[in-house]
């Protein structure tokens, strides 16, 4: 009787947990769109039952003494102070648990960090309160533009209904063709900032005067939001970041659009 | 036994000492002395509170309603500042004044004119940072953390937060040489180290931890002072200098500072649990070599703050190997202290349910420490709400949660009064219900996206934000509870006997009368 209803609990509550991952994003990282975004997902789904584990093992124990060890229930105190052995094991076991837990994850730095050989690369500027971006090298090379909050001033004072993209939509998309290794060069022109972008599974400072590096590759064409993560004024809370990633021959036509659409001004200020 | 007794009482006609305010600014008194570390803490604990509920309020829904962007800011960096340094701190230091020449059979601290003087710094260096909301410019903003050059761009406000941070520091040094010279000098007779309570043995450690890095943060803060007013350019790219420079110091002083602000309550959690479970404390000597490598590896794994800060791979890997490795001296504790419940004879007074309490969430707070470790992860969650979860589970459950159950412990030894135990209990399940409502749904937003410090927010994170802000609201009324049930204990409280809890051992319970005397151990009792 007794196994069985603790057969039936278990059960119960690995279908919770599991439903539980299923609602997605409500209580988890964002739907990963890269390689990297991929791997910190997993590594973080495995170090939840690590953790589960180790928490049900502690606890159960520990739960079990406070239900029968009481003063009131009549119980008399045991007297033992110390085992050597005992502790030795239990020094040892979250040693070998840690490294199970590193192993992965150091592959993964190596992975993160390794920015060689890009198919093209963007360098973002982070300004009191917006970002620029500078397409350096591949397609779509000399394409430059300043990348700023879109939300009307209406919605933060709550004198318009709020939008879906609320605080997440900009003027200037960062747009990137598809499948195509991505290097992001950050740097800032005033104080920290972060470009953070959850599904792509990167995040870097921006910092002033110095140069940092990135990359990504995006699985999917889509739209994937992100917000700037290092505290930068009065206005960090207002200047996200929205990537674009478009199928090669889109993305072909859209620095097009971009180069042709970068000679009308230039010739529009020689005019002047 | 008896003759401790009759000298303390034989004593108490050269209790003479100035009475009204006077005896407070002029005392000497280690017990004086603590009682005012205590008051003021949670005097600033309010403070931090009222702040704390500003954030709430403006997040409980998006867009802006309440507090500016730039005001938002402003609460969030004082709300960190004002409860590390003013509330947190300096309650740990009450309870090392209390405490800490009782259990050692000592008369009083080792300098106690000093004494006196670094509690008296701290009213001044609180004016400083709450009175800065009312400078022109505001108060400091940039985050408890100050990075330049945000720091360097604020104005008169971050000045006075330097100035005072100067102050809390100089007070901190002295405090803490004072503590390292009374363990050190001032034990009883037979008292050896390995005999010492631990928790004496966690102040000891937290002590020379403090001497390390309050230096380094006040050099950090000058560094900032100069830059900011007198052309330097420590943090500054333009003038040669670096703005990650300042976190690498700042951390460096940061991070053994959470382990400053967490070993007195590994201490008050390790007397607690032994007296309530009427056994002795498991493994003791393992819990004071943990102590000690939790101290010393605090200072090797500053830059796991700094993952997206950009270091090389292999600074990378250190950072993160080392960081993981804390959790095992820390799993050792929580083992150690399973294991001295496990067949005890366990009675569950308000102590004991803050004590358990503080098990179960810190050890939450501690999975995602090791979570926040792994530099991938880390790389989402850092700077997002994931990570302020992370670090109330182990601040507000942790810290905070071992004072409590530190200040029922002792209280009846305090005033010779006892606190009303049902009260204490509803403040104990309010805390914990509220607290986990507050701050367990900060973990779904982190990981979900929402980055920290925004005064507002996208509408997916609208409906975690406001059951956080409805927790955090019930948490800071129940926390007027507390303060009911203290004043109500000291004014009208039943008569304490001289050992209220049957477990207690240590040298307060078992050797001095209830109340404790103005003047205890003159003459130093004999420890077999």
């Amino acid at each position: 009787m007794r196994s069985k209803s603790a057969v039936t609990l278990a059960g119960v509550s690995a279908l919770a947990l599991y439903s539980s991952m299923a609602v997605g994003s409500k209580y988890n990282f964002p739907e990963p769109q890269s390689v990297i975004a991929k791997d910190i997902y997993d590594q973080h789904i495995m170090l939840m039952w690590i953790c589960l584990v180790i928490f049900i093992g502690v606890f159960g124990v520990m739960f079990y003494s406070l239900l029968k060890h009481r003063k009131s229930l009549g119980y008399k105190a045991a007297n033992f102070h110390h085992s050597t052995t005992v502790e030795i094991i239990w020094t040892v076991i979250p040693c070998l648990i840690l490294v199970a837990m590193a192993w992965p994850a150091t592959k993964t730095v190596i992975a993160m960090k390794d920015t060689s050989s890009p198919d093209m690369t963007i360098k973002a500027t982070g300004y009191q309160w917006m970002w620029g971006y500078d397409y350096l090298q591949g397609e779509g090379e000399g394409i430059s533009f300043f990348s700023k909050l879109s939300t009307p001033r209406a919605q933060i004072e709550n004198k318009a209904p709020k939008g879906e993209n609320y605080l997440l939509e900009v003027d200037n998309h960062v747009v990137v063709p598809v499948g195509k290794k991505v290097r992001v060069i950050l740097t800032a022109n005033d104080v920290l900032h972060a470009w953070w972008v959850p599904a792509l599974g990167i995040k870097q400072d921006a910092i002033p005067g110095f140069i940092r590096d990135t990359w990504f590759t995006a699985d999917k064409p889509g739209i994937y939001r992100g917000q700037c993560a290092e505290l930068c004024g009065k206005d960090h809370g207002y200047m996200p970041i929205v990537v674009e990633v478009m199928e090669a021959g889109e993305y072909s036509k859209w620095v097009a659009a971009q180069k042709a659409s970068a000679v009308k001004t230039s010739m529009h200020v020689e005019n002047k | 036994m008896a003759a401790v007794h009759g000298d303390a009482h034989g004593h108490e006609h050269d209790d003479h000492h100035p009475s009204g305010i006077m005896r407070w600014i002029t005392t000497t008194n280690h017990k004086d002395i603590g009682t005012m570390y205590l008051w003021f803490s949670f005097a600033m604990f309010l403070v931090g509170g009222t702040l704390a509920m500003g954030i709430r309020a403006e997040l409980y829904q998006p867009g802006i309603q309440i507090l500016e962007p730039e005001l938002f800011n402003q609460f969030t960096t004082l709300h960190g500042l004002i409860m590390v340094f003013g509330a947190i701190m300096p309650a740990f230091v009450g309870f090392a004044n209390w405490q800490v020449p009782m259990m050692i059979g000592a008369p009083d601290m080792a300098f106690a004119r000093m004494n006196n003087w670094s509690f008296w710094l701290l009213p001044v260096a609180a004016t400083l940072l709450v009175g800065s909301f009312f400078v022109p410019g505001g108060a400091a903003a940039g985050g408890w953390t100050f990075y330049p050059p945000l720091s360097t761009q604020g104005g008169l406000g971050v000045d006075l937060m330097i100035f005072s941070v100067h102050i809390l520091g100089a007070s901190s040094i002295m405090g803490s040489i004072n503590i390292i010279t009374t363990i050190l000098n001032m034990r009883a007779p037979g008292m050896t180290m390995m005999k010492m309570p631990l928790f004496v043995w966690t102040w000891l450690i937290t002590a020379y931890l403090l001497v390390l890095v309050m230096p380094v943060l006040a050099g950090v803060v000058t560094m900032l002072l100069t830059d900011r007013h007198f052309g330097t350019s420590f943090f500054n790219a333009a003038g040669g200098g670096d703005p990650v420079m300042f976190q690498h110091i700042f951390w460096f002083f940061g991070h053994p500072e959470v382990y400053i602000m967490i070993l007195p309550s590994f201490g008050i959690v390790s007397e607690v649990i032994p007296t309530f479970s009427r056994k002795p404390l498991f493994g003791y000597s393992s819990m004071v070599y943990a102590t000690a490598s939790i101290a010393i590896l605090s200072c090797v794994v500053w830059a796991h703050h700094m993952f997206t800060a950009g270091m090389p791979t292999v600074g990378q890997l250190f950072f993160m190997y080392a960081t993981m490795l804390i959790a095992v001296p820390t799993g050792v504790k929580v083992f150690n202290w399973t294991a001295t419940m496990w067949r005890g004879s366990m009675s569950f007074e308000t102590p004991m349910l803050f004590s358990i309490g503080f098990i179960f969430l810190f050890v939450i707070g501690g999975f995602s420490g090791v979570i926040c470790a792994i530099v991938p992860i880390d790389i989402q969650v850092q700077d997002t709400y994931y990570v302020i979860a992370h670090f109330h589970y182990v601040l507000v459950s942790g810290s905070l949660f071992a004072l409590f159950a530190g200040a029922y412990y002792w209280i009846p030894k305090w005033t010779g009064r006892m606190y009303n135990e049902t009260l204490g209990k509803w403040h104990f399940w309010l805390s914990m219900f509220f607290f986990n409502m507050t701050f367990f749904v900060q973990h779904f937003l982190g990981l979900a996206g929402m980055p920290r410090r925004i005064p507002d927010y996208n509408l997916q994170f609208a409906d975690f934000n406001m059951i956080s802000s409805l927790g955090a609201f019930g948490f800071g009324l129940t926390q007027l509870l507390f303060l009911y049930i203290m004043i109500n204990c000291i004014r009208s409280g039943d008569k304490a006997p001289q050992k209220p809890w049957d477990g207690a051992t240590t040298l307060e319970w078992t050797h001095l009368p209830t109340p404790a005397p103005y003047h205890s151990f003159e003459k130093p009792p004999i420890v077999k």
